[in-house]
């Protein structure tokens, strides 16, 4: 039999869509926007709370849209979108109550949406006049993690500290860590699983899986599907319909009160797709095939509610045109936040690194500050780069 | 003579490398299809095969700590980390493991790895891709740290790095890898200087300049610059980091008296630090002013709309030129 350098015989399924293998994919709207039942997640959704979902989807959707805009005309550095990935991010946003905590990554603008973080703070990373700057506890959603999985670890131990507070119970507290499909390699991911497993955590390990990490599909990280890695450190998994806000909304409602209530862990796998590059400076065009991104185009989050709504009668033309004005406010309004976001003094760059300025930084500040100060004009061009 | 970008003669090189030896392997995140982000790989897993140009799981521990075991059985592995802020989940490899096994073993063990990073600011990019690492790899014993300048050397020492039986970090000048210039690509490795040398490139008398990596060019405009105003500037560029060709820095020293290091990193802890203590060292008596150092600020690289004030240019390498004068 032949076998390549890989080592794959010929006979051994290699993918994780093995002949043998069916993984279930809770679903609870289908793409054609027909509501599905599941016994293990009934879920009620009044007339409004079907709206509002459907008016975040789009809003977040909006938001994506034009910071890539913005991007494209140099007022941004970069930015990774979230197009296709709305529903996983209403969808677990939208099931976190205040007292939650969720742990990003670069790409969770809709969860940022779900915790009222400003959309403008996202911009301020984006556009390279911050690290991301917000207080986590503002909105209890922790700064965007850019190295990859690191925040498992981070979301992990917070977990830990809920438990040593005794703020478990049926209104305690419990928290989300949000990675990709690429980051379930990383060493720290698989730490944070067994960490959270032996400790019975309060948390839920979101994994977005968009089926790509750039230009590597899934297959360069795993041979099984990756929600049934939690098996293996001890704690249940579940693969959701990535694109079905409903279904996302009810999992994770479920495993973060399962959290809450000292059941543990929970690995939750958003079966979705990257709609968009990995991030404006990417071309996918180099790694994949367009048959695929086709494929998924009739899966799309938004549509399937739209056509739901209309269905069943809840919402009519005016709805969607009055979200969809609201949206173009809130495009604007975005568009106008980076437009008129002030420069920071590059003074400010020796801020914040210990809670007292140490007399090498307080000397190193001065030096800037008289260098910057023996060019002519440079208040001037300040002011000027201010509004730029 | 061909004219290439940095990032193409990288590509030349390592092509070069993997057809002259069948051991020779890279492995790295998104290495294959897309040629790497920065386009170094571009054409080789076409060329080569996805069994010798290999896109791993993205684990950064896992690409150097595997690259190990088939360096350990016999192979000549390549690894790519895609971003300079992205190498340290592979630290304890590179330092516990592919530093000593050479050691541990008393000479049975070679790792003939070569780990790629792209390196430095200026390109407006998000936080963790604009880092300078490359003290904390030079302060590591057992591994050979280096620093291409221009297409030219780019196009050499990688191919120098892929022959060599020790480890080698191989730092890439990430906002050059678009500059523009002449490789001699017939010529092959005969001419080129060995991968541990230093090389003098503007000779001057008033004051030698240290350099590698992105500033090479930054201090050659410096140079330039100076000599418009009879300033006559020695650029050296260092090339190996670790170890640090010394013979060639003491020599320039000793005929201009003055010495101004320049480097993107953080001065603090910099390997301009070590420089300026051995330099006080060995050629005190021939100093005219103290060893003067330009770089990073002791501070977390910044939010890229500060970069401009946080990096190194001509105007900061003048100055310090313009403060060793003045002694
Ligand atoms: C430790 C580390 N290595 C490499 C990178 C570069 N990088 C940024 S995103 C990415 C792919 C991530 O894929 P995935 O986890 O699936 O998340 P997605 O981008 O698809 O949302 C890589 C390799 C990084 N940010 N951090
Ligand atoms: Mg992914």
């Amino acid at each position: 039999m032949a076998v390549n350098a890989a080592g794959q015989a010929a006979s051994r399924p290699r993918s994780q869509d093995g002949p043998d293998f069916k993984p279930e994919l809770i679903q609870l709207l289908t793409p054609e926007g027909e509501r599905a039942e599941h016994p293990d997640y009934p879920l009620e959704l009044t007339a409004e709370e079907i709206k509002a979902l459907y008016r975040d989807l789009v809003l977040v959707r909006r938001i994506d849209f034009e910071a890539i805009a913005l991007q494209r005309q140099g007022e941004l550095g970069i930015w990774a979108s979230l197009l296709g990935q709305e529903a996983a991010q209403v969808g677990s946003g939208r099931a976190l109550q205040p007292r939650d905590m969720a742990f990003p990554t670069y790409r969770e603008h809709g969860v940022a949406w779900c915790r009222g973080l400003d959309p403008a703070k996202l911009l301020e990373l984006f556009r390279g006049v911050s690290h991301g700057g917000w207080d986590p506890k503002a909105h209890n959603i922790h700064l965007y993690t850019i190295v990859i999985g690191a925040q498992t670890l981070h979301a992990t131990g917070y977990a830990m500290g809920i438990q040593r507070d005794g703020a478990l119970g049926e209104d305690g507290e419990a928290v989300i860590a949000y990675f990709g499909d690429g980051a379930t390699s990383q060493g720290d991911v698989n730490e944070a699983f067994i960490w959270a497993s032996v400790n019975n955590a309060p948390i839920v390990f979101f994994c977005q899986n968009n089926q790509w990490a750039i230009s590597e599909p899934l297959d360069r990280q795993t041979r099984i599907p990756l929600y049934l890695r939690a098996q293996g450190f001890g704690f249940p998994g579940l693969r959701v319909d990535g694109n079905d806000v409903f279904a996302c909304l009810a999992v994770t409602r479920k495993a973060l009160q399962a959290a809450r209530e000292g059941q543990g862990p929970t690995l939750i796998e958003a079966y979705t797709y990257r709609m968009g590059a990995h991030t404006t400076t990417d071309d996918p065009t180099r790694y994949r095939l367009s048959a695929e991104l086709e494929s998924w185009k009739l899966k799309d989050p938004i549509e399937r509610v739209k056509q739901y709504l209309i269905r069943s009668g809840l919402a009519k033309e005016d709805f969607f045109a009055e979200i969809s004005a609201e949206a173009d406010v809130i495009g604007d309004r975005v568009r106008k936040a980076c437009l008129q976001m002030p420069d920071r003094d590059p003074l400010t760059m020796f801020d914040h690194i210990y809670q007292e300025p140490s007399p090498l930084l307080a000397e190193e500040r001065a030096q800037l500050a008289s260098y910057l100060s023996s060019f002519a004009g440079h208040a001037d061009s300040l002011a000027k780069e201010g509004t730029r | 003579m061909t004219t290439l970008t940095i990032s193409r003669a990288l590509n030349e090189g390592l092509r070069k490398a993997m057809e002259n030896d069948p051991k020779v392997l890279i492995m790295g995140e998104d290495v294959g299809k897309l040629g790497g982000v920065f386009r170094v790989t571009d054409g080789l897993a076409k060329d080569f095969g996805e069994d010798r140009v290999i896109d791993t799981p993205l684990a950064e521990s896992g690409i150097v700590g595997t690259a190990i075991g088939l360096a350990l059985r016999g192979y000549r592995p390549i690894c790519e980390i895609q971003f300079d802020g992205f190498v340290y989940p592979a630290f304890d490899q590179i330092v516990s493991q592919l530093a000593k096994m050479a050691y541990r073993s008393l000479g049975k063990v070679k790792l003939p790895v070569v780990v790629r990073i792209p390196f430095g600011g200026g390109i407006g990019a998000v936080e963790h891709h604009s880092e300078s690492p490359e003290a904390l790899f030079a302060h590591t014993p057992g591994l050979r740290v280096v620093a291409c300048g221009d297409p030219q050397d780019a196009y050499a020492m990688i191919q120098q790095a892929v022959n060599c039986d020790d480890p080698v970090i191989f730092f890439e000048p990430k906002r050059r890898y678009w500059d523009k210039s002449e490789v001699d690509i017939a010529g092959g490795l005969a001419a080129a200087p060995p991968i541990d040398a230093a090389r003098t490139l503007v000779t001057g008398d008033d004051v030698t300049v240290l350099c590698y990596g992105p500033m090479v060019r930054t201090c050659i405009e410096s140079a330039a610059a100076a000599a418009g105003e009879d300033t006559s500037v020695e650029v050296i560029d260092l090339r190996s980091l670790s170890p640090l060709d010394l013979t060639t820095i003491f020599t320039s020293v000793r005929k201009t008296g003055r010495c101004v290091i320049v480097h993107e990193a953080p001065v603090t802890g910099g390997l301009g630090a070590e420089i300026a203590a051995r330099i006080t060292q060995e050629c005190f008596y021939s100093l005219e002013a103290p060893v003067l150092r330009v770089g990073g600020y002791s501070i977390p690289y910044p939010p890229s709309r500060m970069e401009e004030h946080y990096l190194p240019d001509l105007d900061r390498v003048l100055d310090a030129v313009d403060r060793s004068l003045s002694y």
